[in-house]
């Protein structure tokens, strides 16, 4: 069965065959289809792409090591999927790419959903004694994201901020004063009105469970 | 909006200084000029000297192309939209006369960003003879005037007067034409059908016509289209942009420094297309 939808990708001829064919092998969810899935992130198809990151993004954890390995031999545009599909699994040995792409990323898209990520990183899977530097750096990562030029990054760095102070609520560090200014000046000065209300959302969210 | 290509500019690629581009509208190259005017509007230089140099390239005659085009025209008038200097009206309007439509479309879209309802009895002439003279131009790509601009133009200018000379154009053949007529005829009489009908073109076939209705959506923050917006066929970015026209346009008519549900519904369709 997997093996027919695997099939079927290969030889699809058409951009419509293709994400019919990406669409139906992402909801076998199978872990057997990953390499595939991988591979089609490189063809210059962005419908395909998305199935293929959706696919990708529903089986999780076992998908980080091939991408993870993949990731330096590849064109831009796999990447940048790649890098999407990182931050929607939110495992932490994708840290290290998403640090790098959520600020120095070409791509206004790939910044947007890397800072996301960030904000939805699993910090249990890391050693207890590692997380605390690893929260630190994405803090740091994400509040120079939130002087992105581009509105829309600095959006998804609010949100990655929100997603970072709900993982530390029960016992917040030291560097949650400083996302709290950060949320205020956001809400006063930043040209952006929908930048101005999600830094609101976020600090109202935050408040909320203090 | 047409579909004229619009060449990145090749010619001199140096990072310009804003004395440099407004001493370049007057060099003698035409490609120098033509990179100058875009410079000054994508960069939005609002200094008075830029709008002068801008408002004289709106009558140049040396730089055409081989059907008579304006290209230093188009893009100055494309520049003076995005310098909001009232100056600039009175030259635009008289661009609305000009020969290539392009410049004509530039203009319509540069007067509908300034604001200035001066221009409203000219944009209405363009629309004179309704629907049964909106017709394509044989041989060319485009319609015997950019109707969408102009339509769009009305609409952002708030001209209740053009009310039932636009009402026509919702019925145009051309989805391009009959989108911007629904948009600008939402925007002047608040009726929801328009922006229904508006809603229902994010089922569309072509992508390039759902990627349309998006953006009209987002230019007049229908705030019911939210979940169809996220729902349709389209790049994410396109879907946030559109997103974000409507949490802004919701967030400047509702008062308070309460966030509503509303904004917060928008916000999380918002966060699940990052």
């Amino acid at each position: 069965m997997i093996q027919k939808l695997i099939q079927e990708v290969e030889e699809a001829d058409s951009a419509d065959g293709l994400l019919n064919a990406v669409e139906a092998l992402a909801e076998a969810h199978s872990e057997r289809a990953i390499p595939t899935l991988i591979q089609v992130l490189g063809y210059n198809n962005p419908g395909a792409a998305v199935a293929a990151v959706e696919g990708l993004i529903a089986l999780g954890e076992p998908v980080v090591t091939p991408l993870l390995n993949q990731l330096d031999g590849y064109n831009y545009g796999a990447r940048a999927w790649a890098v999407r599909a990182l931050s929607g699994i939110g495992d932490p040995r994708g840290l290290d790419v998403l640090l790098e792409a959520a600020v120095s990323d070409f791509a206004l898209s790939v910044r947007r959903a890397a800072a996301r990520g960030l904000g939805a990183i699993h910090w249990e899977k890391l050693p207890t004694a590692a997380i605390e530097s690893a929260q630190d750096q994405a803090v740091q990562v994400l509040l120079v994201a939130t002087a992105d030029p581009e509105w829309v990054v600095r959006y998804a760095a609010v949100v990655g901020l929100q997603g970072l102070g709900m993982a530390v609520i029960t016992q917040p560090p030291d560097w949650c004063a400083k996302v709290s200014d950060r949320l205020k000046a956001l809400i006063k000065t930043d040209e952006t009105l929908a930048v101005q209300a999600r830094a609101k959302l976020a600090q109202q969210s935050l408040d909320s469970h203090l | 909006m047409l579909q004229e290509s619009f060449p990145t500019p090749d010619q001199p690629q140096e990072t310009l200084t804003v004395d440099q581009a407004i001493a370049n509208l007057g060099s003698a190259e035409p490609g120098r000029r033509y990179y100058a005017a875009w410079w000054l509007g994508r960069n939005r230089i609002k200094n008075s000297g830029a709008v002068t140099v801008l408002i004289e390239a709106l009558t140049d005659e040396v730089d055409r192309t081989e059907d008579g085009g304006y290209p230093l025209r188009r893009n100055a008038a494309r520049a003076l939209g995005k310098l909001e200097d009232p100056q600039a009206v009175p030259a635009l309007i008289q661009c609305l006369d000009c020969e290539d439509v392009y410049v004509r479309e530039a203009a319509a879209q540069s007067l509908g960003m300034l604001g200035d309802i001066r221009c409203v009895p000219a944009l209405l002439k363009l629309l004179e003879g309704g629907v049964e003279a909106a017709q394509s131009v044989p041989g060319k790509p485009h319609l015997v005037q950019p109707y969408d601009a102009i339509l769009e133009a009305l609409g952002d200018l708030a001209a209740r007067e053009a009310m039932a000379e636009m009402a026509p154009f919702t019925a145009h053949p051309m989805p391009r034409v009959r989108y911007a007529a629904l948009r600008a005829m939402y925007q002047l009489t608040g009726e929801t059908r328009y922006a229904e009908e508006l809603t229902q073109e994010l089922q569309a076939k072509d992508l390039q016509l759902r990627r349309s209705a998006l953006m009209d959506l987002g230019a007049i923050g229908y705030l019911p289209a939210a979940p169809a917006i996220a729902e349709t066929l389209a790049e994410n970015s396109m879907k946030l942009i559109a997103l974000k026209g409507v949490l802004e346009h919701h967030l400047q008519t509702t008062q308070g420094i309460k966030l509503s549900p509303e904004a917060i519904q928008v916000m999380d369709l918002m966060d699940s297309l990052l």
